[in-house]
């Protein structure tokens, strides 16, 4: 009797948690990878496509399903060394050999432009503005800088031009402020 | 315990962590009355002078300004116009160096006084009678913001909604050398409290708090008997200390209260105005005169006379200190704003600003260059300093490293940049430099994750778009055949009208036909006489071909002189073939010695290559060779030009390893190319005359055709000089671009 009684109560209990685990499984499900996400967030979305995948989301895939972590050139030694914590492997040196990390943007040079909406096309962020055979142009604020309109224009119109620091972006110039008081 | 209010009322003053106790050296200029600078030659104008974005620019180069004119507009809250200090003409707009620690070109008005000092019409507002609205428009309009050194626009400060309890004007200026609130204090007390009643208008503070460091009595009395007649105001002397000017630490000094991390003071119901900006708020309200001028202490001792100056907004740094009297050191420096928070100026062609409240001209013995930076010695002065009650030496370790993560722990943000620790550093650590670069840093990190994020955004944005157009031009496709698939249905039904139409039309050729069976005799008859006439004809046709052969005995050796003339002809189709070829070779290679080499090498290998089949085959391994030369990297150019062209006729693969060899070695491919036409020429001429048998020209040249068209389809004469031509274009082209 015992036995039976021991038998019921367990299998009671194990109705029991099925049913609220099988809910919690619903209730909460999560949607997407979470990990994915986070890698995502740490890229520089500049969608450039360097890293051999359509855009900064691709390679976030990449990377959570086991690629290398060192393809990305707009982000950096700072990138990889943060997808090296957020994954708990050893950061590599960056693979490509573009070492310079200055911020760029896009420039048409509109008297030559022809309007052939080559770049609009190419851009991943719409960030250049025109129509056909109407003179192009970059809109600076949104430029990631990925260089990718570069290669389509058939008339070589666009350049790729440092961005102007101003008194806002400067950052402090260590030897600028000798200003000190001794008495 | 008695309530905060209450303690406040009974004068309790707090104190804050940390602080430094410099040498004032206030004395110089604090006792002298503010001297009104003449008009300067040229008044530089920024368009931008506070925190946010610059107005639209109102007037144009050359155009005549009055004085207080705005030449920008305010067009959006986050904007203050900037307005022409006095009237003149608008010499040119452009970049100028900007009063900014990079100094780097922003744009700037330029203005040439015309000495008339005519105002534009003004309408002083009586404040009590005008609304809340209203004031704050003729704040803004008047282009005030922030004058403590902040320049935050004051509009936006003064018209918030949440309830005030504490309007606390700082007079505290506790940087050394700076005395320009203080004697704005002594000469106009009563215009300031009339700035701080507008205030009090808007703002509608239970309690108006008026800090003034306890090293300027005569201020604070002024002050005081000035606020006499105000039940609510109280002026608070605090004790001298550096930095209580601060925002946070004059809050914590008169209210015991701190401002949350990351939060504003207006949060815990306390808003901060300086001085000055009361007094602009007082002018602007009641005279209309907008931010055009400033008090700006002119001090240090390379200055035979320091004072405080009333500069006009513009005016050039260099005019200031020569009417001061400046006598330069061989290496001097000039700094803007006081000695612990200012800034060095790269050239004195900087112009006075809203903020700029100090122009600083020391000898190198008052303020000597900084010694030189040896390691921390971890002996915790600078956490004793610090009025933010931050760690220093932890901040200078990750500033060091760029540890942002760390550096956000441990709040660099809250650093108020005000020097301390680097003053009482023992080891002459620049401490706060490291900070300003690291908050440089942070403040460009979260601009990127900003930027990064409206990417994404825009990113995801495209990608919905492009793949709902996908969507869209699918739908389309399935309508469109949808459609077209109805209208066949529908003219489906259609047929059955047509097959009816055609059905009645050969009814109608059936009742024809059977008409025209009448009259079969008739054509019977007709189609006889027909076939006689032919067959009389005829036979007039054969007897003129005999009498014409009989005329002529020669026809026997017909066969032989057709065979020569066919021969002639397809001679004359091959040479018209190769000089289109050559055309063809020259349109794209233009080049005189080019051609010479190709006649040489011509010349050279016509004894040993007769097999059409062969030269065809070696003429692709030329020009399969001239490719890889042009796609190989290629070094020095130097050798190049030994080489004579008859050596290089026929160049071996391995030696192959410049631009004009790769050259003649098209050149070559070419002309074997040829060399297998002419071969190919021969042989059709050969075999034409031993089978003497009859051609046309055109039979020739597809001959010639024939004989190349087994090897290879690239041996085709005009193809390979074109090929060969290429080739070299290419090899010509890298020629060129090593030698650039």
């Amino acid at each position: 009797m015992t036995l039976l009684t021991a038998l019921i109560a367990i299998g009671l209990l194990a109705l029991l948690f099925g049913a609220v685990l099988g809910y919690a499984a619903i209730r909460f499900k999560v949607d997407s990878d979470p990990l994915v996400d986070q890698i995502d967030d740490i890229l520089p979305q500049t969608q450039c496509g360097q890293c051999g995948y359509p855009g900064c989301k691709p390679y976030a895939q990449a990377i959570a399903d086991g690629d290398d972590i060192n393809k990305c050139p707009p982000g950096g030694e700072a990138t990889i060394r943060k997808l090296a914590d957020l994954l708990g492997v050893e950061a590599k040196p960056l693979n490509a050999a573009q070492t310079e990390n200055v911020k760029r943007v896009a420039y048409i040079r509109e008297d030559e432009c022809i309007g052939c909406t080559k770049c609009i096309q190419a851009c991943p962020v719409d960030a250049i503005v025109g129509a056909s055979k109407l003179m192009h142009t970059v809109l600076v604020d949104e430029c990631t800088g990925c260089d990718l309109c570069v290669e389509p224009c058939p008339v070589d119109c666009i350049d790729m031009i440092p961005l102007a620091s101003t008194p806002e972006r400067w950052k402090w110039d260590l030897a600028a402020i000798p200003v000190r008081m001794v008495e | 315990m008695p309530s905060l209010f209450k303690q406040i009322q009974a004068g309790t003053i707090w104190d804050f962590h940390g602080g430094i106790h410099p040498p004032s050296r206030k004395q110089s200029t604090s006792q002298k009355p503010a001297a009104v600078m003449p008009l300067p030659d040229r008044l530089y104008i920024p368009l931008r002078q506070h925190i946010g974005v610059a107005g639209q620019l109102l007037v144009k180069t050359g155009e005549r300004v009055l004085k207080g004119q705005p030449l920008t507009s305010a067009d959006n809250s986050m904007t203050v116009p900037v307005h022409a200090p006095t009237s003149g003409t608008v010499l040119q707009i452009t970049p100028h160096t900007s009063p900014h620690p990079s100094a780097l070109p922003e744009l700037t008005l330029v203005l040439e006084p015309d000495g008339l000092d005519e105002w534009r019409e003004r309408e002083p507002l009586n404040f009590a009678s005008s609304d809340k609205m209203q004031l704050l428009n003729r704040i803004q309009e008047s282009g005030i913001a922030g004058m403590g050194g902040a320049g935050f626009p004051t509009h936006l400060k003064t018209g918030v909604n949440q309830p005030v309890d504490y309007l606390i004007i700082n007079a505290v200026e506790c940087e050394p050398y700076i005395t320009a609130d203080d004697l704005l204090i002594q000469e106009a007390a009563t215009t300031i409290v009339k700035g701080i009643d507008i205030l009090c208008r808007l703002l509608n503070p239970k309690a108006v708090l008026i800090g003034i460091e306890d090293d300027k009595p005569i201020a604070a009395a002024a002050m005081m008997a000035a606020c006499s007649q105000r039940e609510h105001y109280y002026v608070r002397e605090v004790p001298t200390k550096y930095p209580s000017g601060g925002e946070k630490q004059l809050i914590q000094l008169l209210t015991n209260k701190e401002v949350p991390n990351g939060r504003r003071p207006l949060d815990i119901g306390i808003v901060m105005q300086n001085v000055g900006t009361a007094f602009a708020i007082a002018q602007a309200v009641l005279d209309d005169h907008p931010l055009i001028s400033r008090i700006v202490t002119v001090t240090g001792d390379t200055l035979s006379q320091p004072q405080n100056v009333i500069a006009l907004l513009g005016t050039p740094v260099s005019d200031l200190l020569q009417y001061c009297g400046f006598q330069p050191e061989p290496v001097q420096r000039v700094i803007m704003g006081g000695p612990m928070m200012g800034f060095t100026l790269p050239d004195l062609s900087v112009p006075v600003v809203k903020t700029t409240n100090c122009i600083l001209a020391p000898t190198a013995k008052e303020m000597p260059a900084p010694a030189q930076e040896m390691d921390c010695i971890r002996c915790s002065a600078c956490a004793d300093a610090c009025p933010a009650s931050l760690l220093p030496q932890q901040l200078l370790w990750y500033s060091k490293a760029k540890d942002t993560d760390k550096l956000k722990e441990y709040n660099l943000a809250d650093c108020i940049e005000c020097g301390a620790c680097a003053y009482v550093c023992p080891s002459e650590i620049p401490l706060v430099q490291y900070y300003r670069v690291a908050k440089a840093e942070l403040r460009e990190q979260q601009r990127e994750a900003l930027k990064a994020e409206q990417a994404k955004a825009r990113f995801e944005a495209r990608n919905a778009r492009l793949e709902r157009e996908k969507q869209e031009r699918l739908e389309r496709n399935q309508q469109l055949a949808a459609a077209r698939q109805q209208q066949q249905q529908a003219s489906g039904a259609n047929t059955a009208v047509v097959d009816a139409l055609a059905r009645i039309k050969a009814k109608q050729t059936q009742a024809a036909a059977s008409e025209d069976e009448r009259s079969k005799a008739q054509l019977q008859a007709e189609r006889e006489l027909k076939k006689q006439q032919a067959r009389e004809y005829q036979q007039q046709k054969a007897k003129a071909a005999q009498q014409q052969a009989d005329a002529e005995p020669s026809s026997v050796q017909q066969p032989s002189a057709t065979a020569a003339v066919s021969d002639k002809a397809s001679a004359v189709a091959a040479a018209i073939a190769r000089a289109k070829a050559k055309k063809a070779a020259q349109q794209t290679e233009p080049a005189d010695t080019d051609n010479t080499a190709a006649k040489s090498t011509d010349n050279a290998d016509a004894q040993h290559q007769t097999d059409p089949r062969k030269a065809a085959i070696a003429a692709a391994i030329a020009r399969a060779k001239a490719k890889q030369q042009t796609q190989q990297v290629q070094d020095a150019t130097a050798d190049n030009n030994a080489e004579p062209a008859g050596e290089v006729a026929s160049p071996p693969p391995a030696t192959e390893s410049d631009p004009r060899k790769a050259a003649v070695a098209a050149a070559l491919a070419r002309a074997k190319a040829k060399k297998a036409q002419d071969s190919a020429k021969g042989n059709e001429q050969t075999e034409q005359v031993t089978s003497a048998q009859p051609a046309e020209p055109d039979e020739a040249g597809k001959s010639i055709t024939g004989a190349s068209e087994p090897t290879d389809k690239d041996t085709d004469p005009r193809k390979a000089a074109i090929a060969a031509a290429i080739a070299r274009a290419k090899a010509r082209k890298q020629a060129d671009s090593e030698k650039s």
